[in-house]
């Protein structure tokens, strides 16, 4: 395949990952069952007449995109692909609420142009007044992954240079209550905040000046047996020509529900030396939480420094040139990602 | 009429999320549209679904909605005039 190469990743999330310094110093710790995003004050990005009609996903989408278009010196991409696991859920709900408060009258446009999955693709779109191709991906916990392999085959086609990706869900203001309510019935429930979030980064064909890291190999699996993940895992590093004793670090999302257990076994059996990382825990679960594992990944491989406190495993000091993250969700929704030092 | 003028401030400013809007910040005789408030076509679909709503007025002619979301002083007038609720 093409190399692809990232030029930037910028994240919104629960931690101060937005920050003018681009990197987290100080972790937030929470303990509420739902957290919000540490939201950056959006007038600076977006215009006030177009601000008023966002809800927060199109919010985080929109600034998250701009910065991470402007750090990647890309005015125009030749493409925007995103990923959302619920798309835009406060509309939604305000849609759907007005129409059984009114008895499905008096419906309104705003909410409902707002409500759907590609709302925030369409508006930075229209903020760009770009009409390149323009996709969402709505796919539970592999959203923003399977925007990445759209993301690596238009490039890999040669359909497209400069690519803008990104990952965002938002808390919507009653839903997670229920998703909540249903998850204590769990015998052993996530026991981490549920949260929202905005991930996006720019991927290009081209190695430009700044180039932070590669995107070397991304892959979905949908179901895995427990007892084949090792075996799955295996493969998927043989097939991109890397041992498991050659990667830095891993990245890992554990949530602290039953299917923790995926984790557990790579961490010991696969990786019982390398450097192990947990975000979940900090920035709370939400379908495209993977992207900040993405940004955590990125920042690893440009040299960061990140908290302590995100370490599951931490050896001696080390330049970090191989990450691998993994992720799934109640034991579906597998998702392998591999970058590398340009 | 003066409390009719108030309650239209107040539901525009809630309705069409204009956070950085007081009702004081709202003239009489302020233009909603254009240069005044700055509204735009979907706002205006807002206010028709308002006025139906809120106080039973069915707007079908576009040309009358145009002269009627002047401002809160001619709206409140024709809500006054045409009110079936």
């Amino acid at each position: 395949m093409k190399t692809c190469y990232i030029h930037s990743v910028v994240s919104i999330s629960a931690q101060d990952s937005f920050s003018e310094n681009d990197t987290i110093f100080e972790v937030r710790e929470y303990s509420d069952y739902k957290i919000s995003a540490v939201h950056p004050p959006y007038r600076d990005f977006i215009p006030l007449s177009q601000l008023r009609r966002m809800s927060p996903a199109v919010k985080m989408g929109v600034a998250a995109s701009k910065k991470a278009l402007e750090k990647g010196n890309v005015e125009q991409p030749d493409a925007i692909i995103t990923g959302s696991g619920l798309g835009c859920m406060a509309d939604t709900e305000t849609f759907l609420n007005t129409l059984l408060e009114n008895d499905e009258q008096f419906s309104t446009p705003t909410a409902f142009i707002q409500s759907t999955h590609n709302t925030v693709a369409g508006q930075i779109a229209l903020g760009l007044k770009c009409k390149a191709y323009n996709t969402t991906y709505a796919h539970g916990s592999v959203s923003f992954e399977s925007a990445l392999v759209d993301a690596q085959l238009q490039i890999e086609a040669g359909e497209a240079k400069n690519i803008l990706v990104g990952g965002v869900d938002e808390l919507g203001t009653e839903f997670m209550d229920y998703v909540h309510l249903v998850e204590q019935k769990q015998m052993q429930p996530i026991q981490v905040s549920l949260s929202e979030g905005a991930t996006f980064c720019v991927l290009s064909s081209e190695k430009k000046e700044g180039a932070v890291a590669v995107l070397k190999a991304v892959e979905i699996r949908s179901k895995i047996a427990e007892e084949n993940i090792i075996t799955e895992m295996h493969d998927f590093l043989k097939t991109n020509k890397v041992k498991p004793s050659e990667i830095d670090a891993v990245v890992l999302g554990n949530n602290g529900d039953a299917f923790d257990v995926y984790y557990e076994n790579l961490q010991q059996q696969l990786f019982p030396e390398t450097d192990c990382l947990q975000y979940k825990k900090y920035v709370g679960e939400f379908f495209t939480a993977s992207g900040f594992a993405f940004w955590m990944g990125a920042q690893l491989i440009e040299g960061y420094t990140l908290p302590k406190n995100f370490f599951i495993r931490k050896a001696e000091s080390k330049p970090y040139k191989t990450v691998l993250l993994y992720n799934q969700f109640k034991g579906s929704q597998h998702s392998f990602v591999l970058l590398t030092q340009c | 009429m003066n409390a009719l003028k108030q309650e239209l401030k107040e539901n525009i400013i809630e309705q069409l999320n204009l956070e950085e809007f007081t009702v004081e910040d709202i003239d009489n005789d302020d233009a909603l549209f254009g240069d005044g408030l700055g509204l735009d076509s979907i706002d205006a679909l807002e206010l028709i679904v308002m006025l139906d709503k809120d106080y039973g007025i069915k707007l079908t002619d576009p040309e009358k909605s145009k002269e009627i979301f002047q401002s809160i002083n001619v709206l409140a007038e024709y809500i006054t005039e045409h009110r079936t609720k």
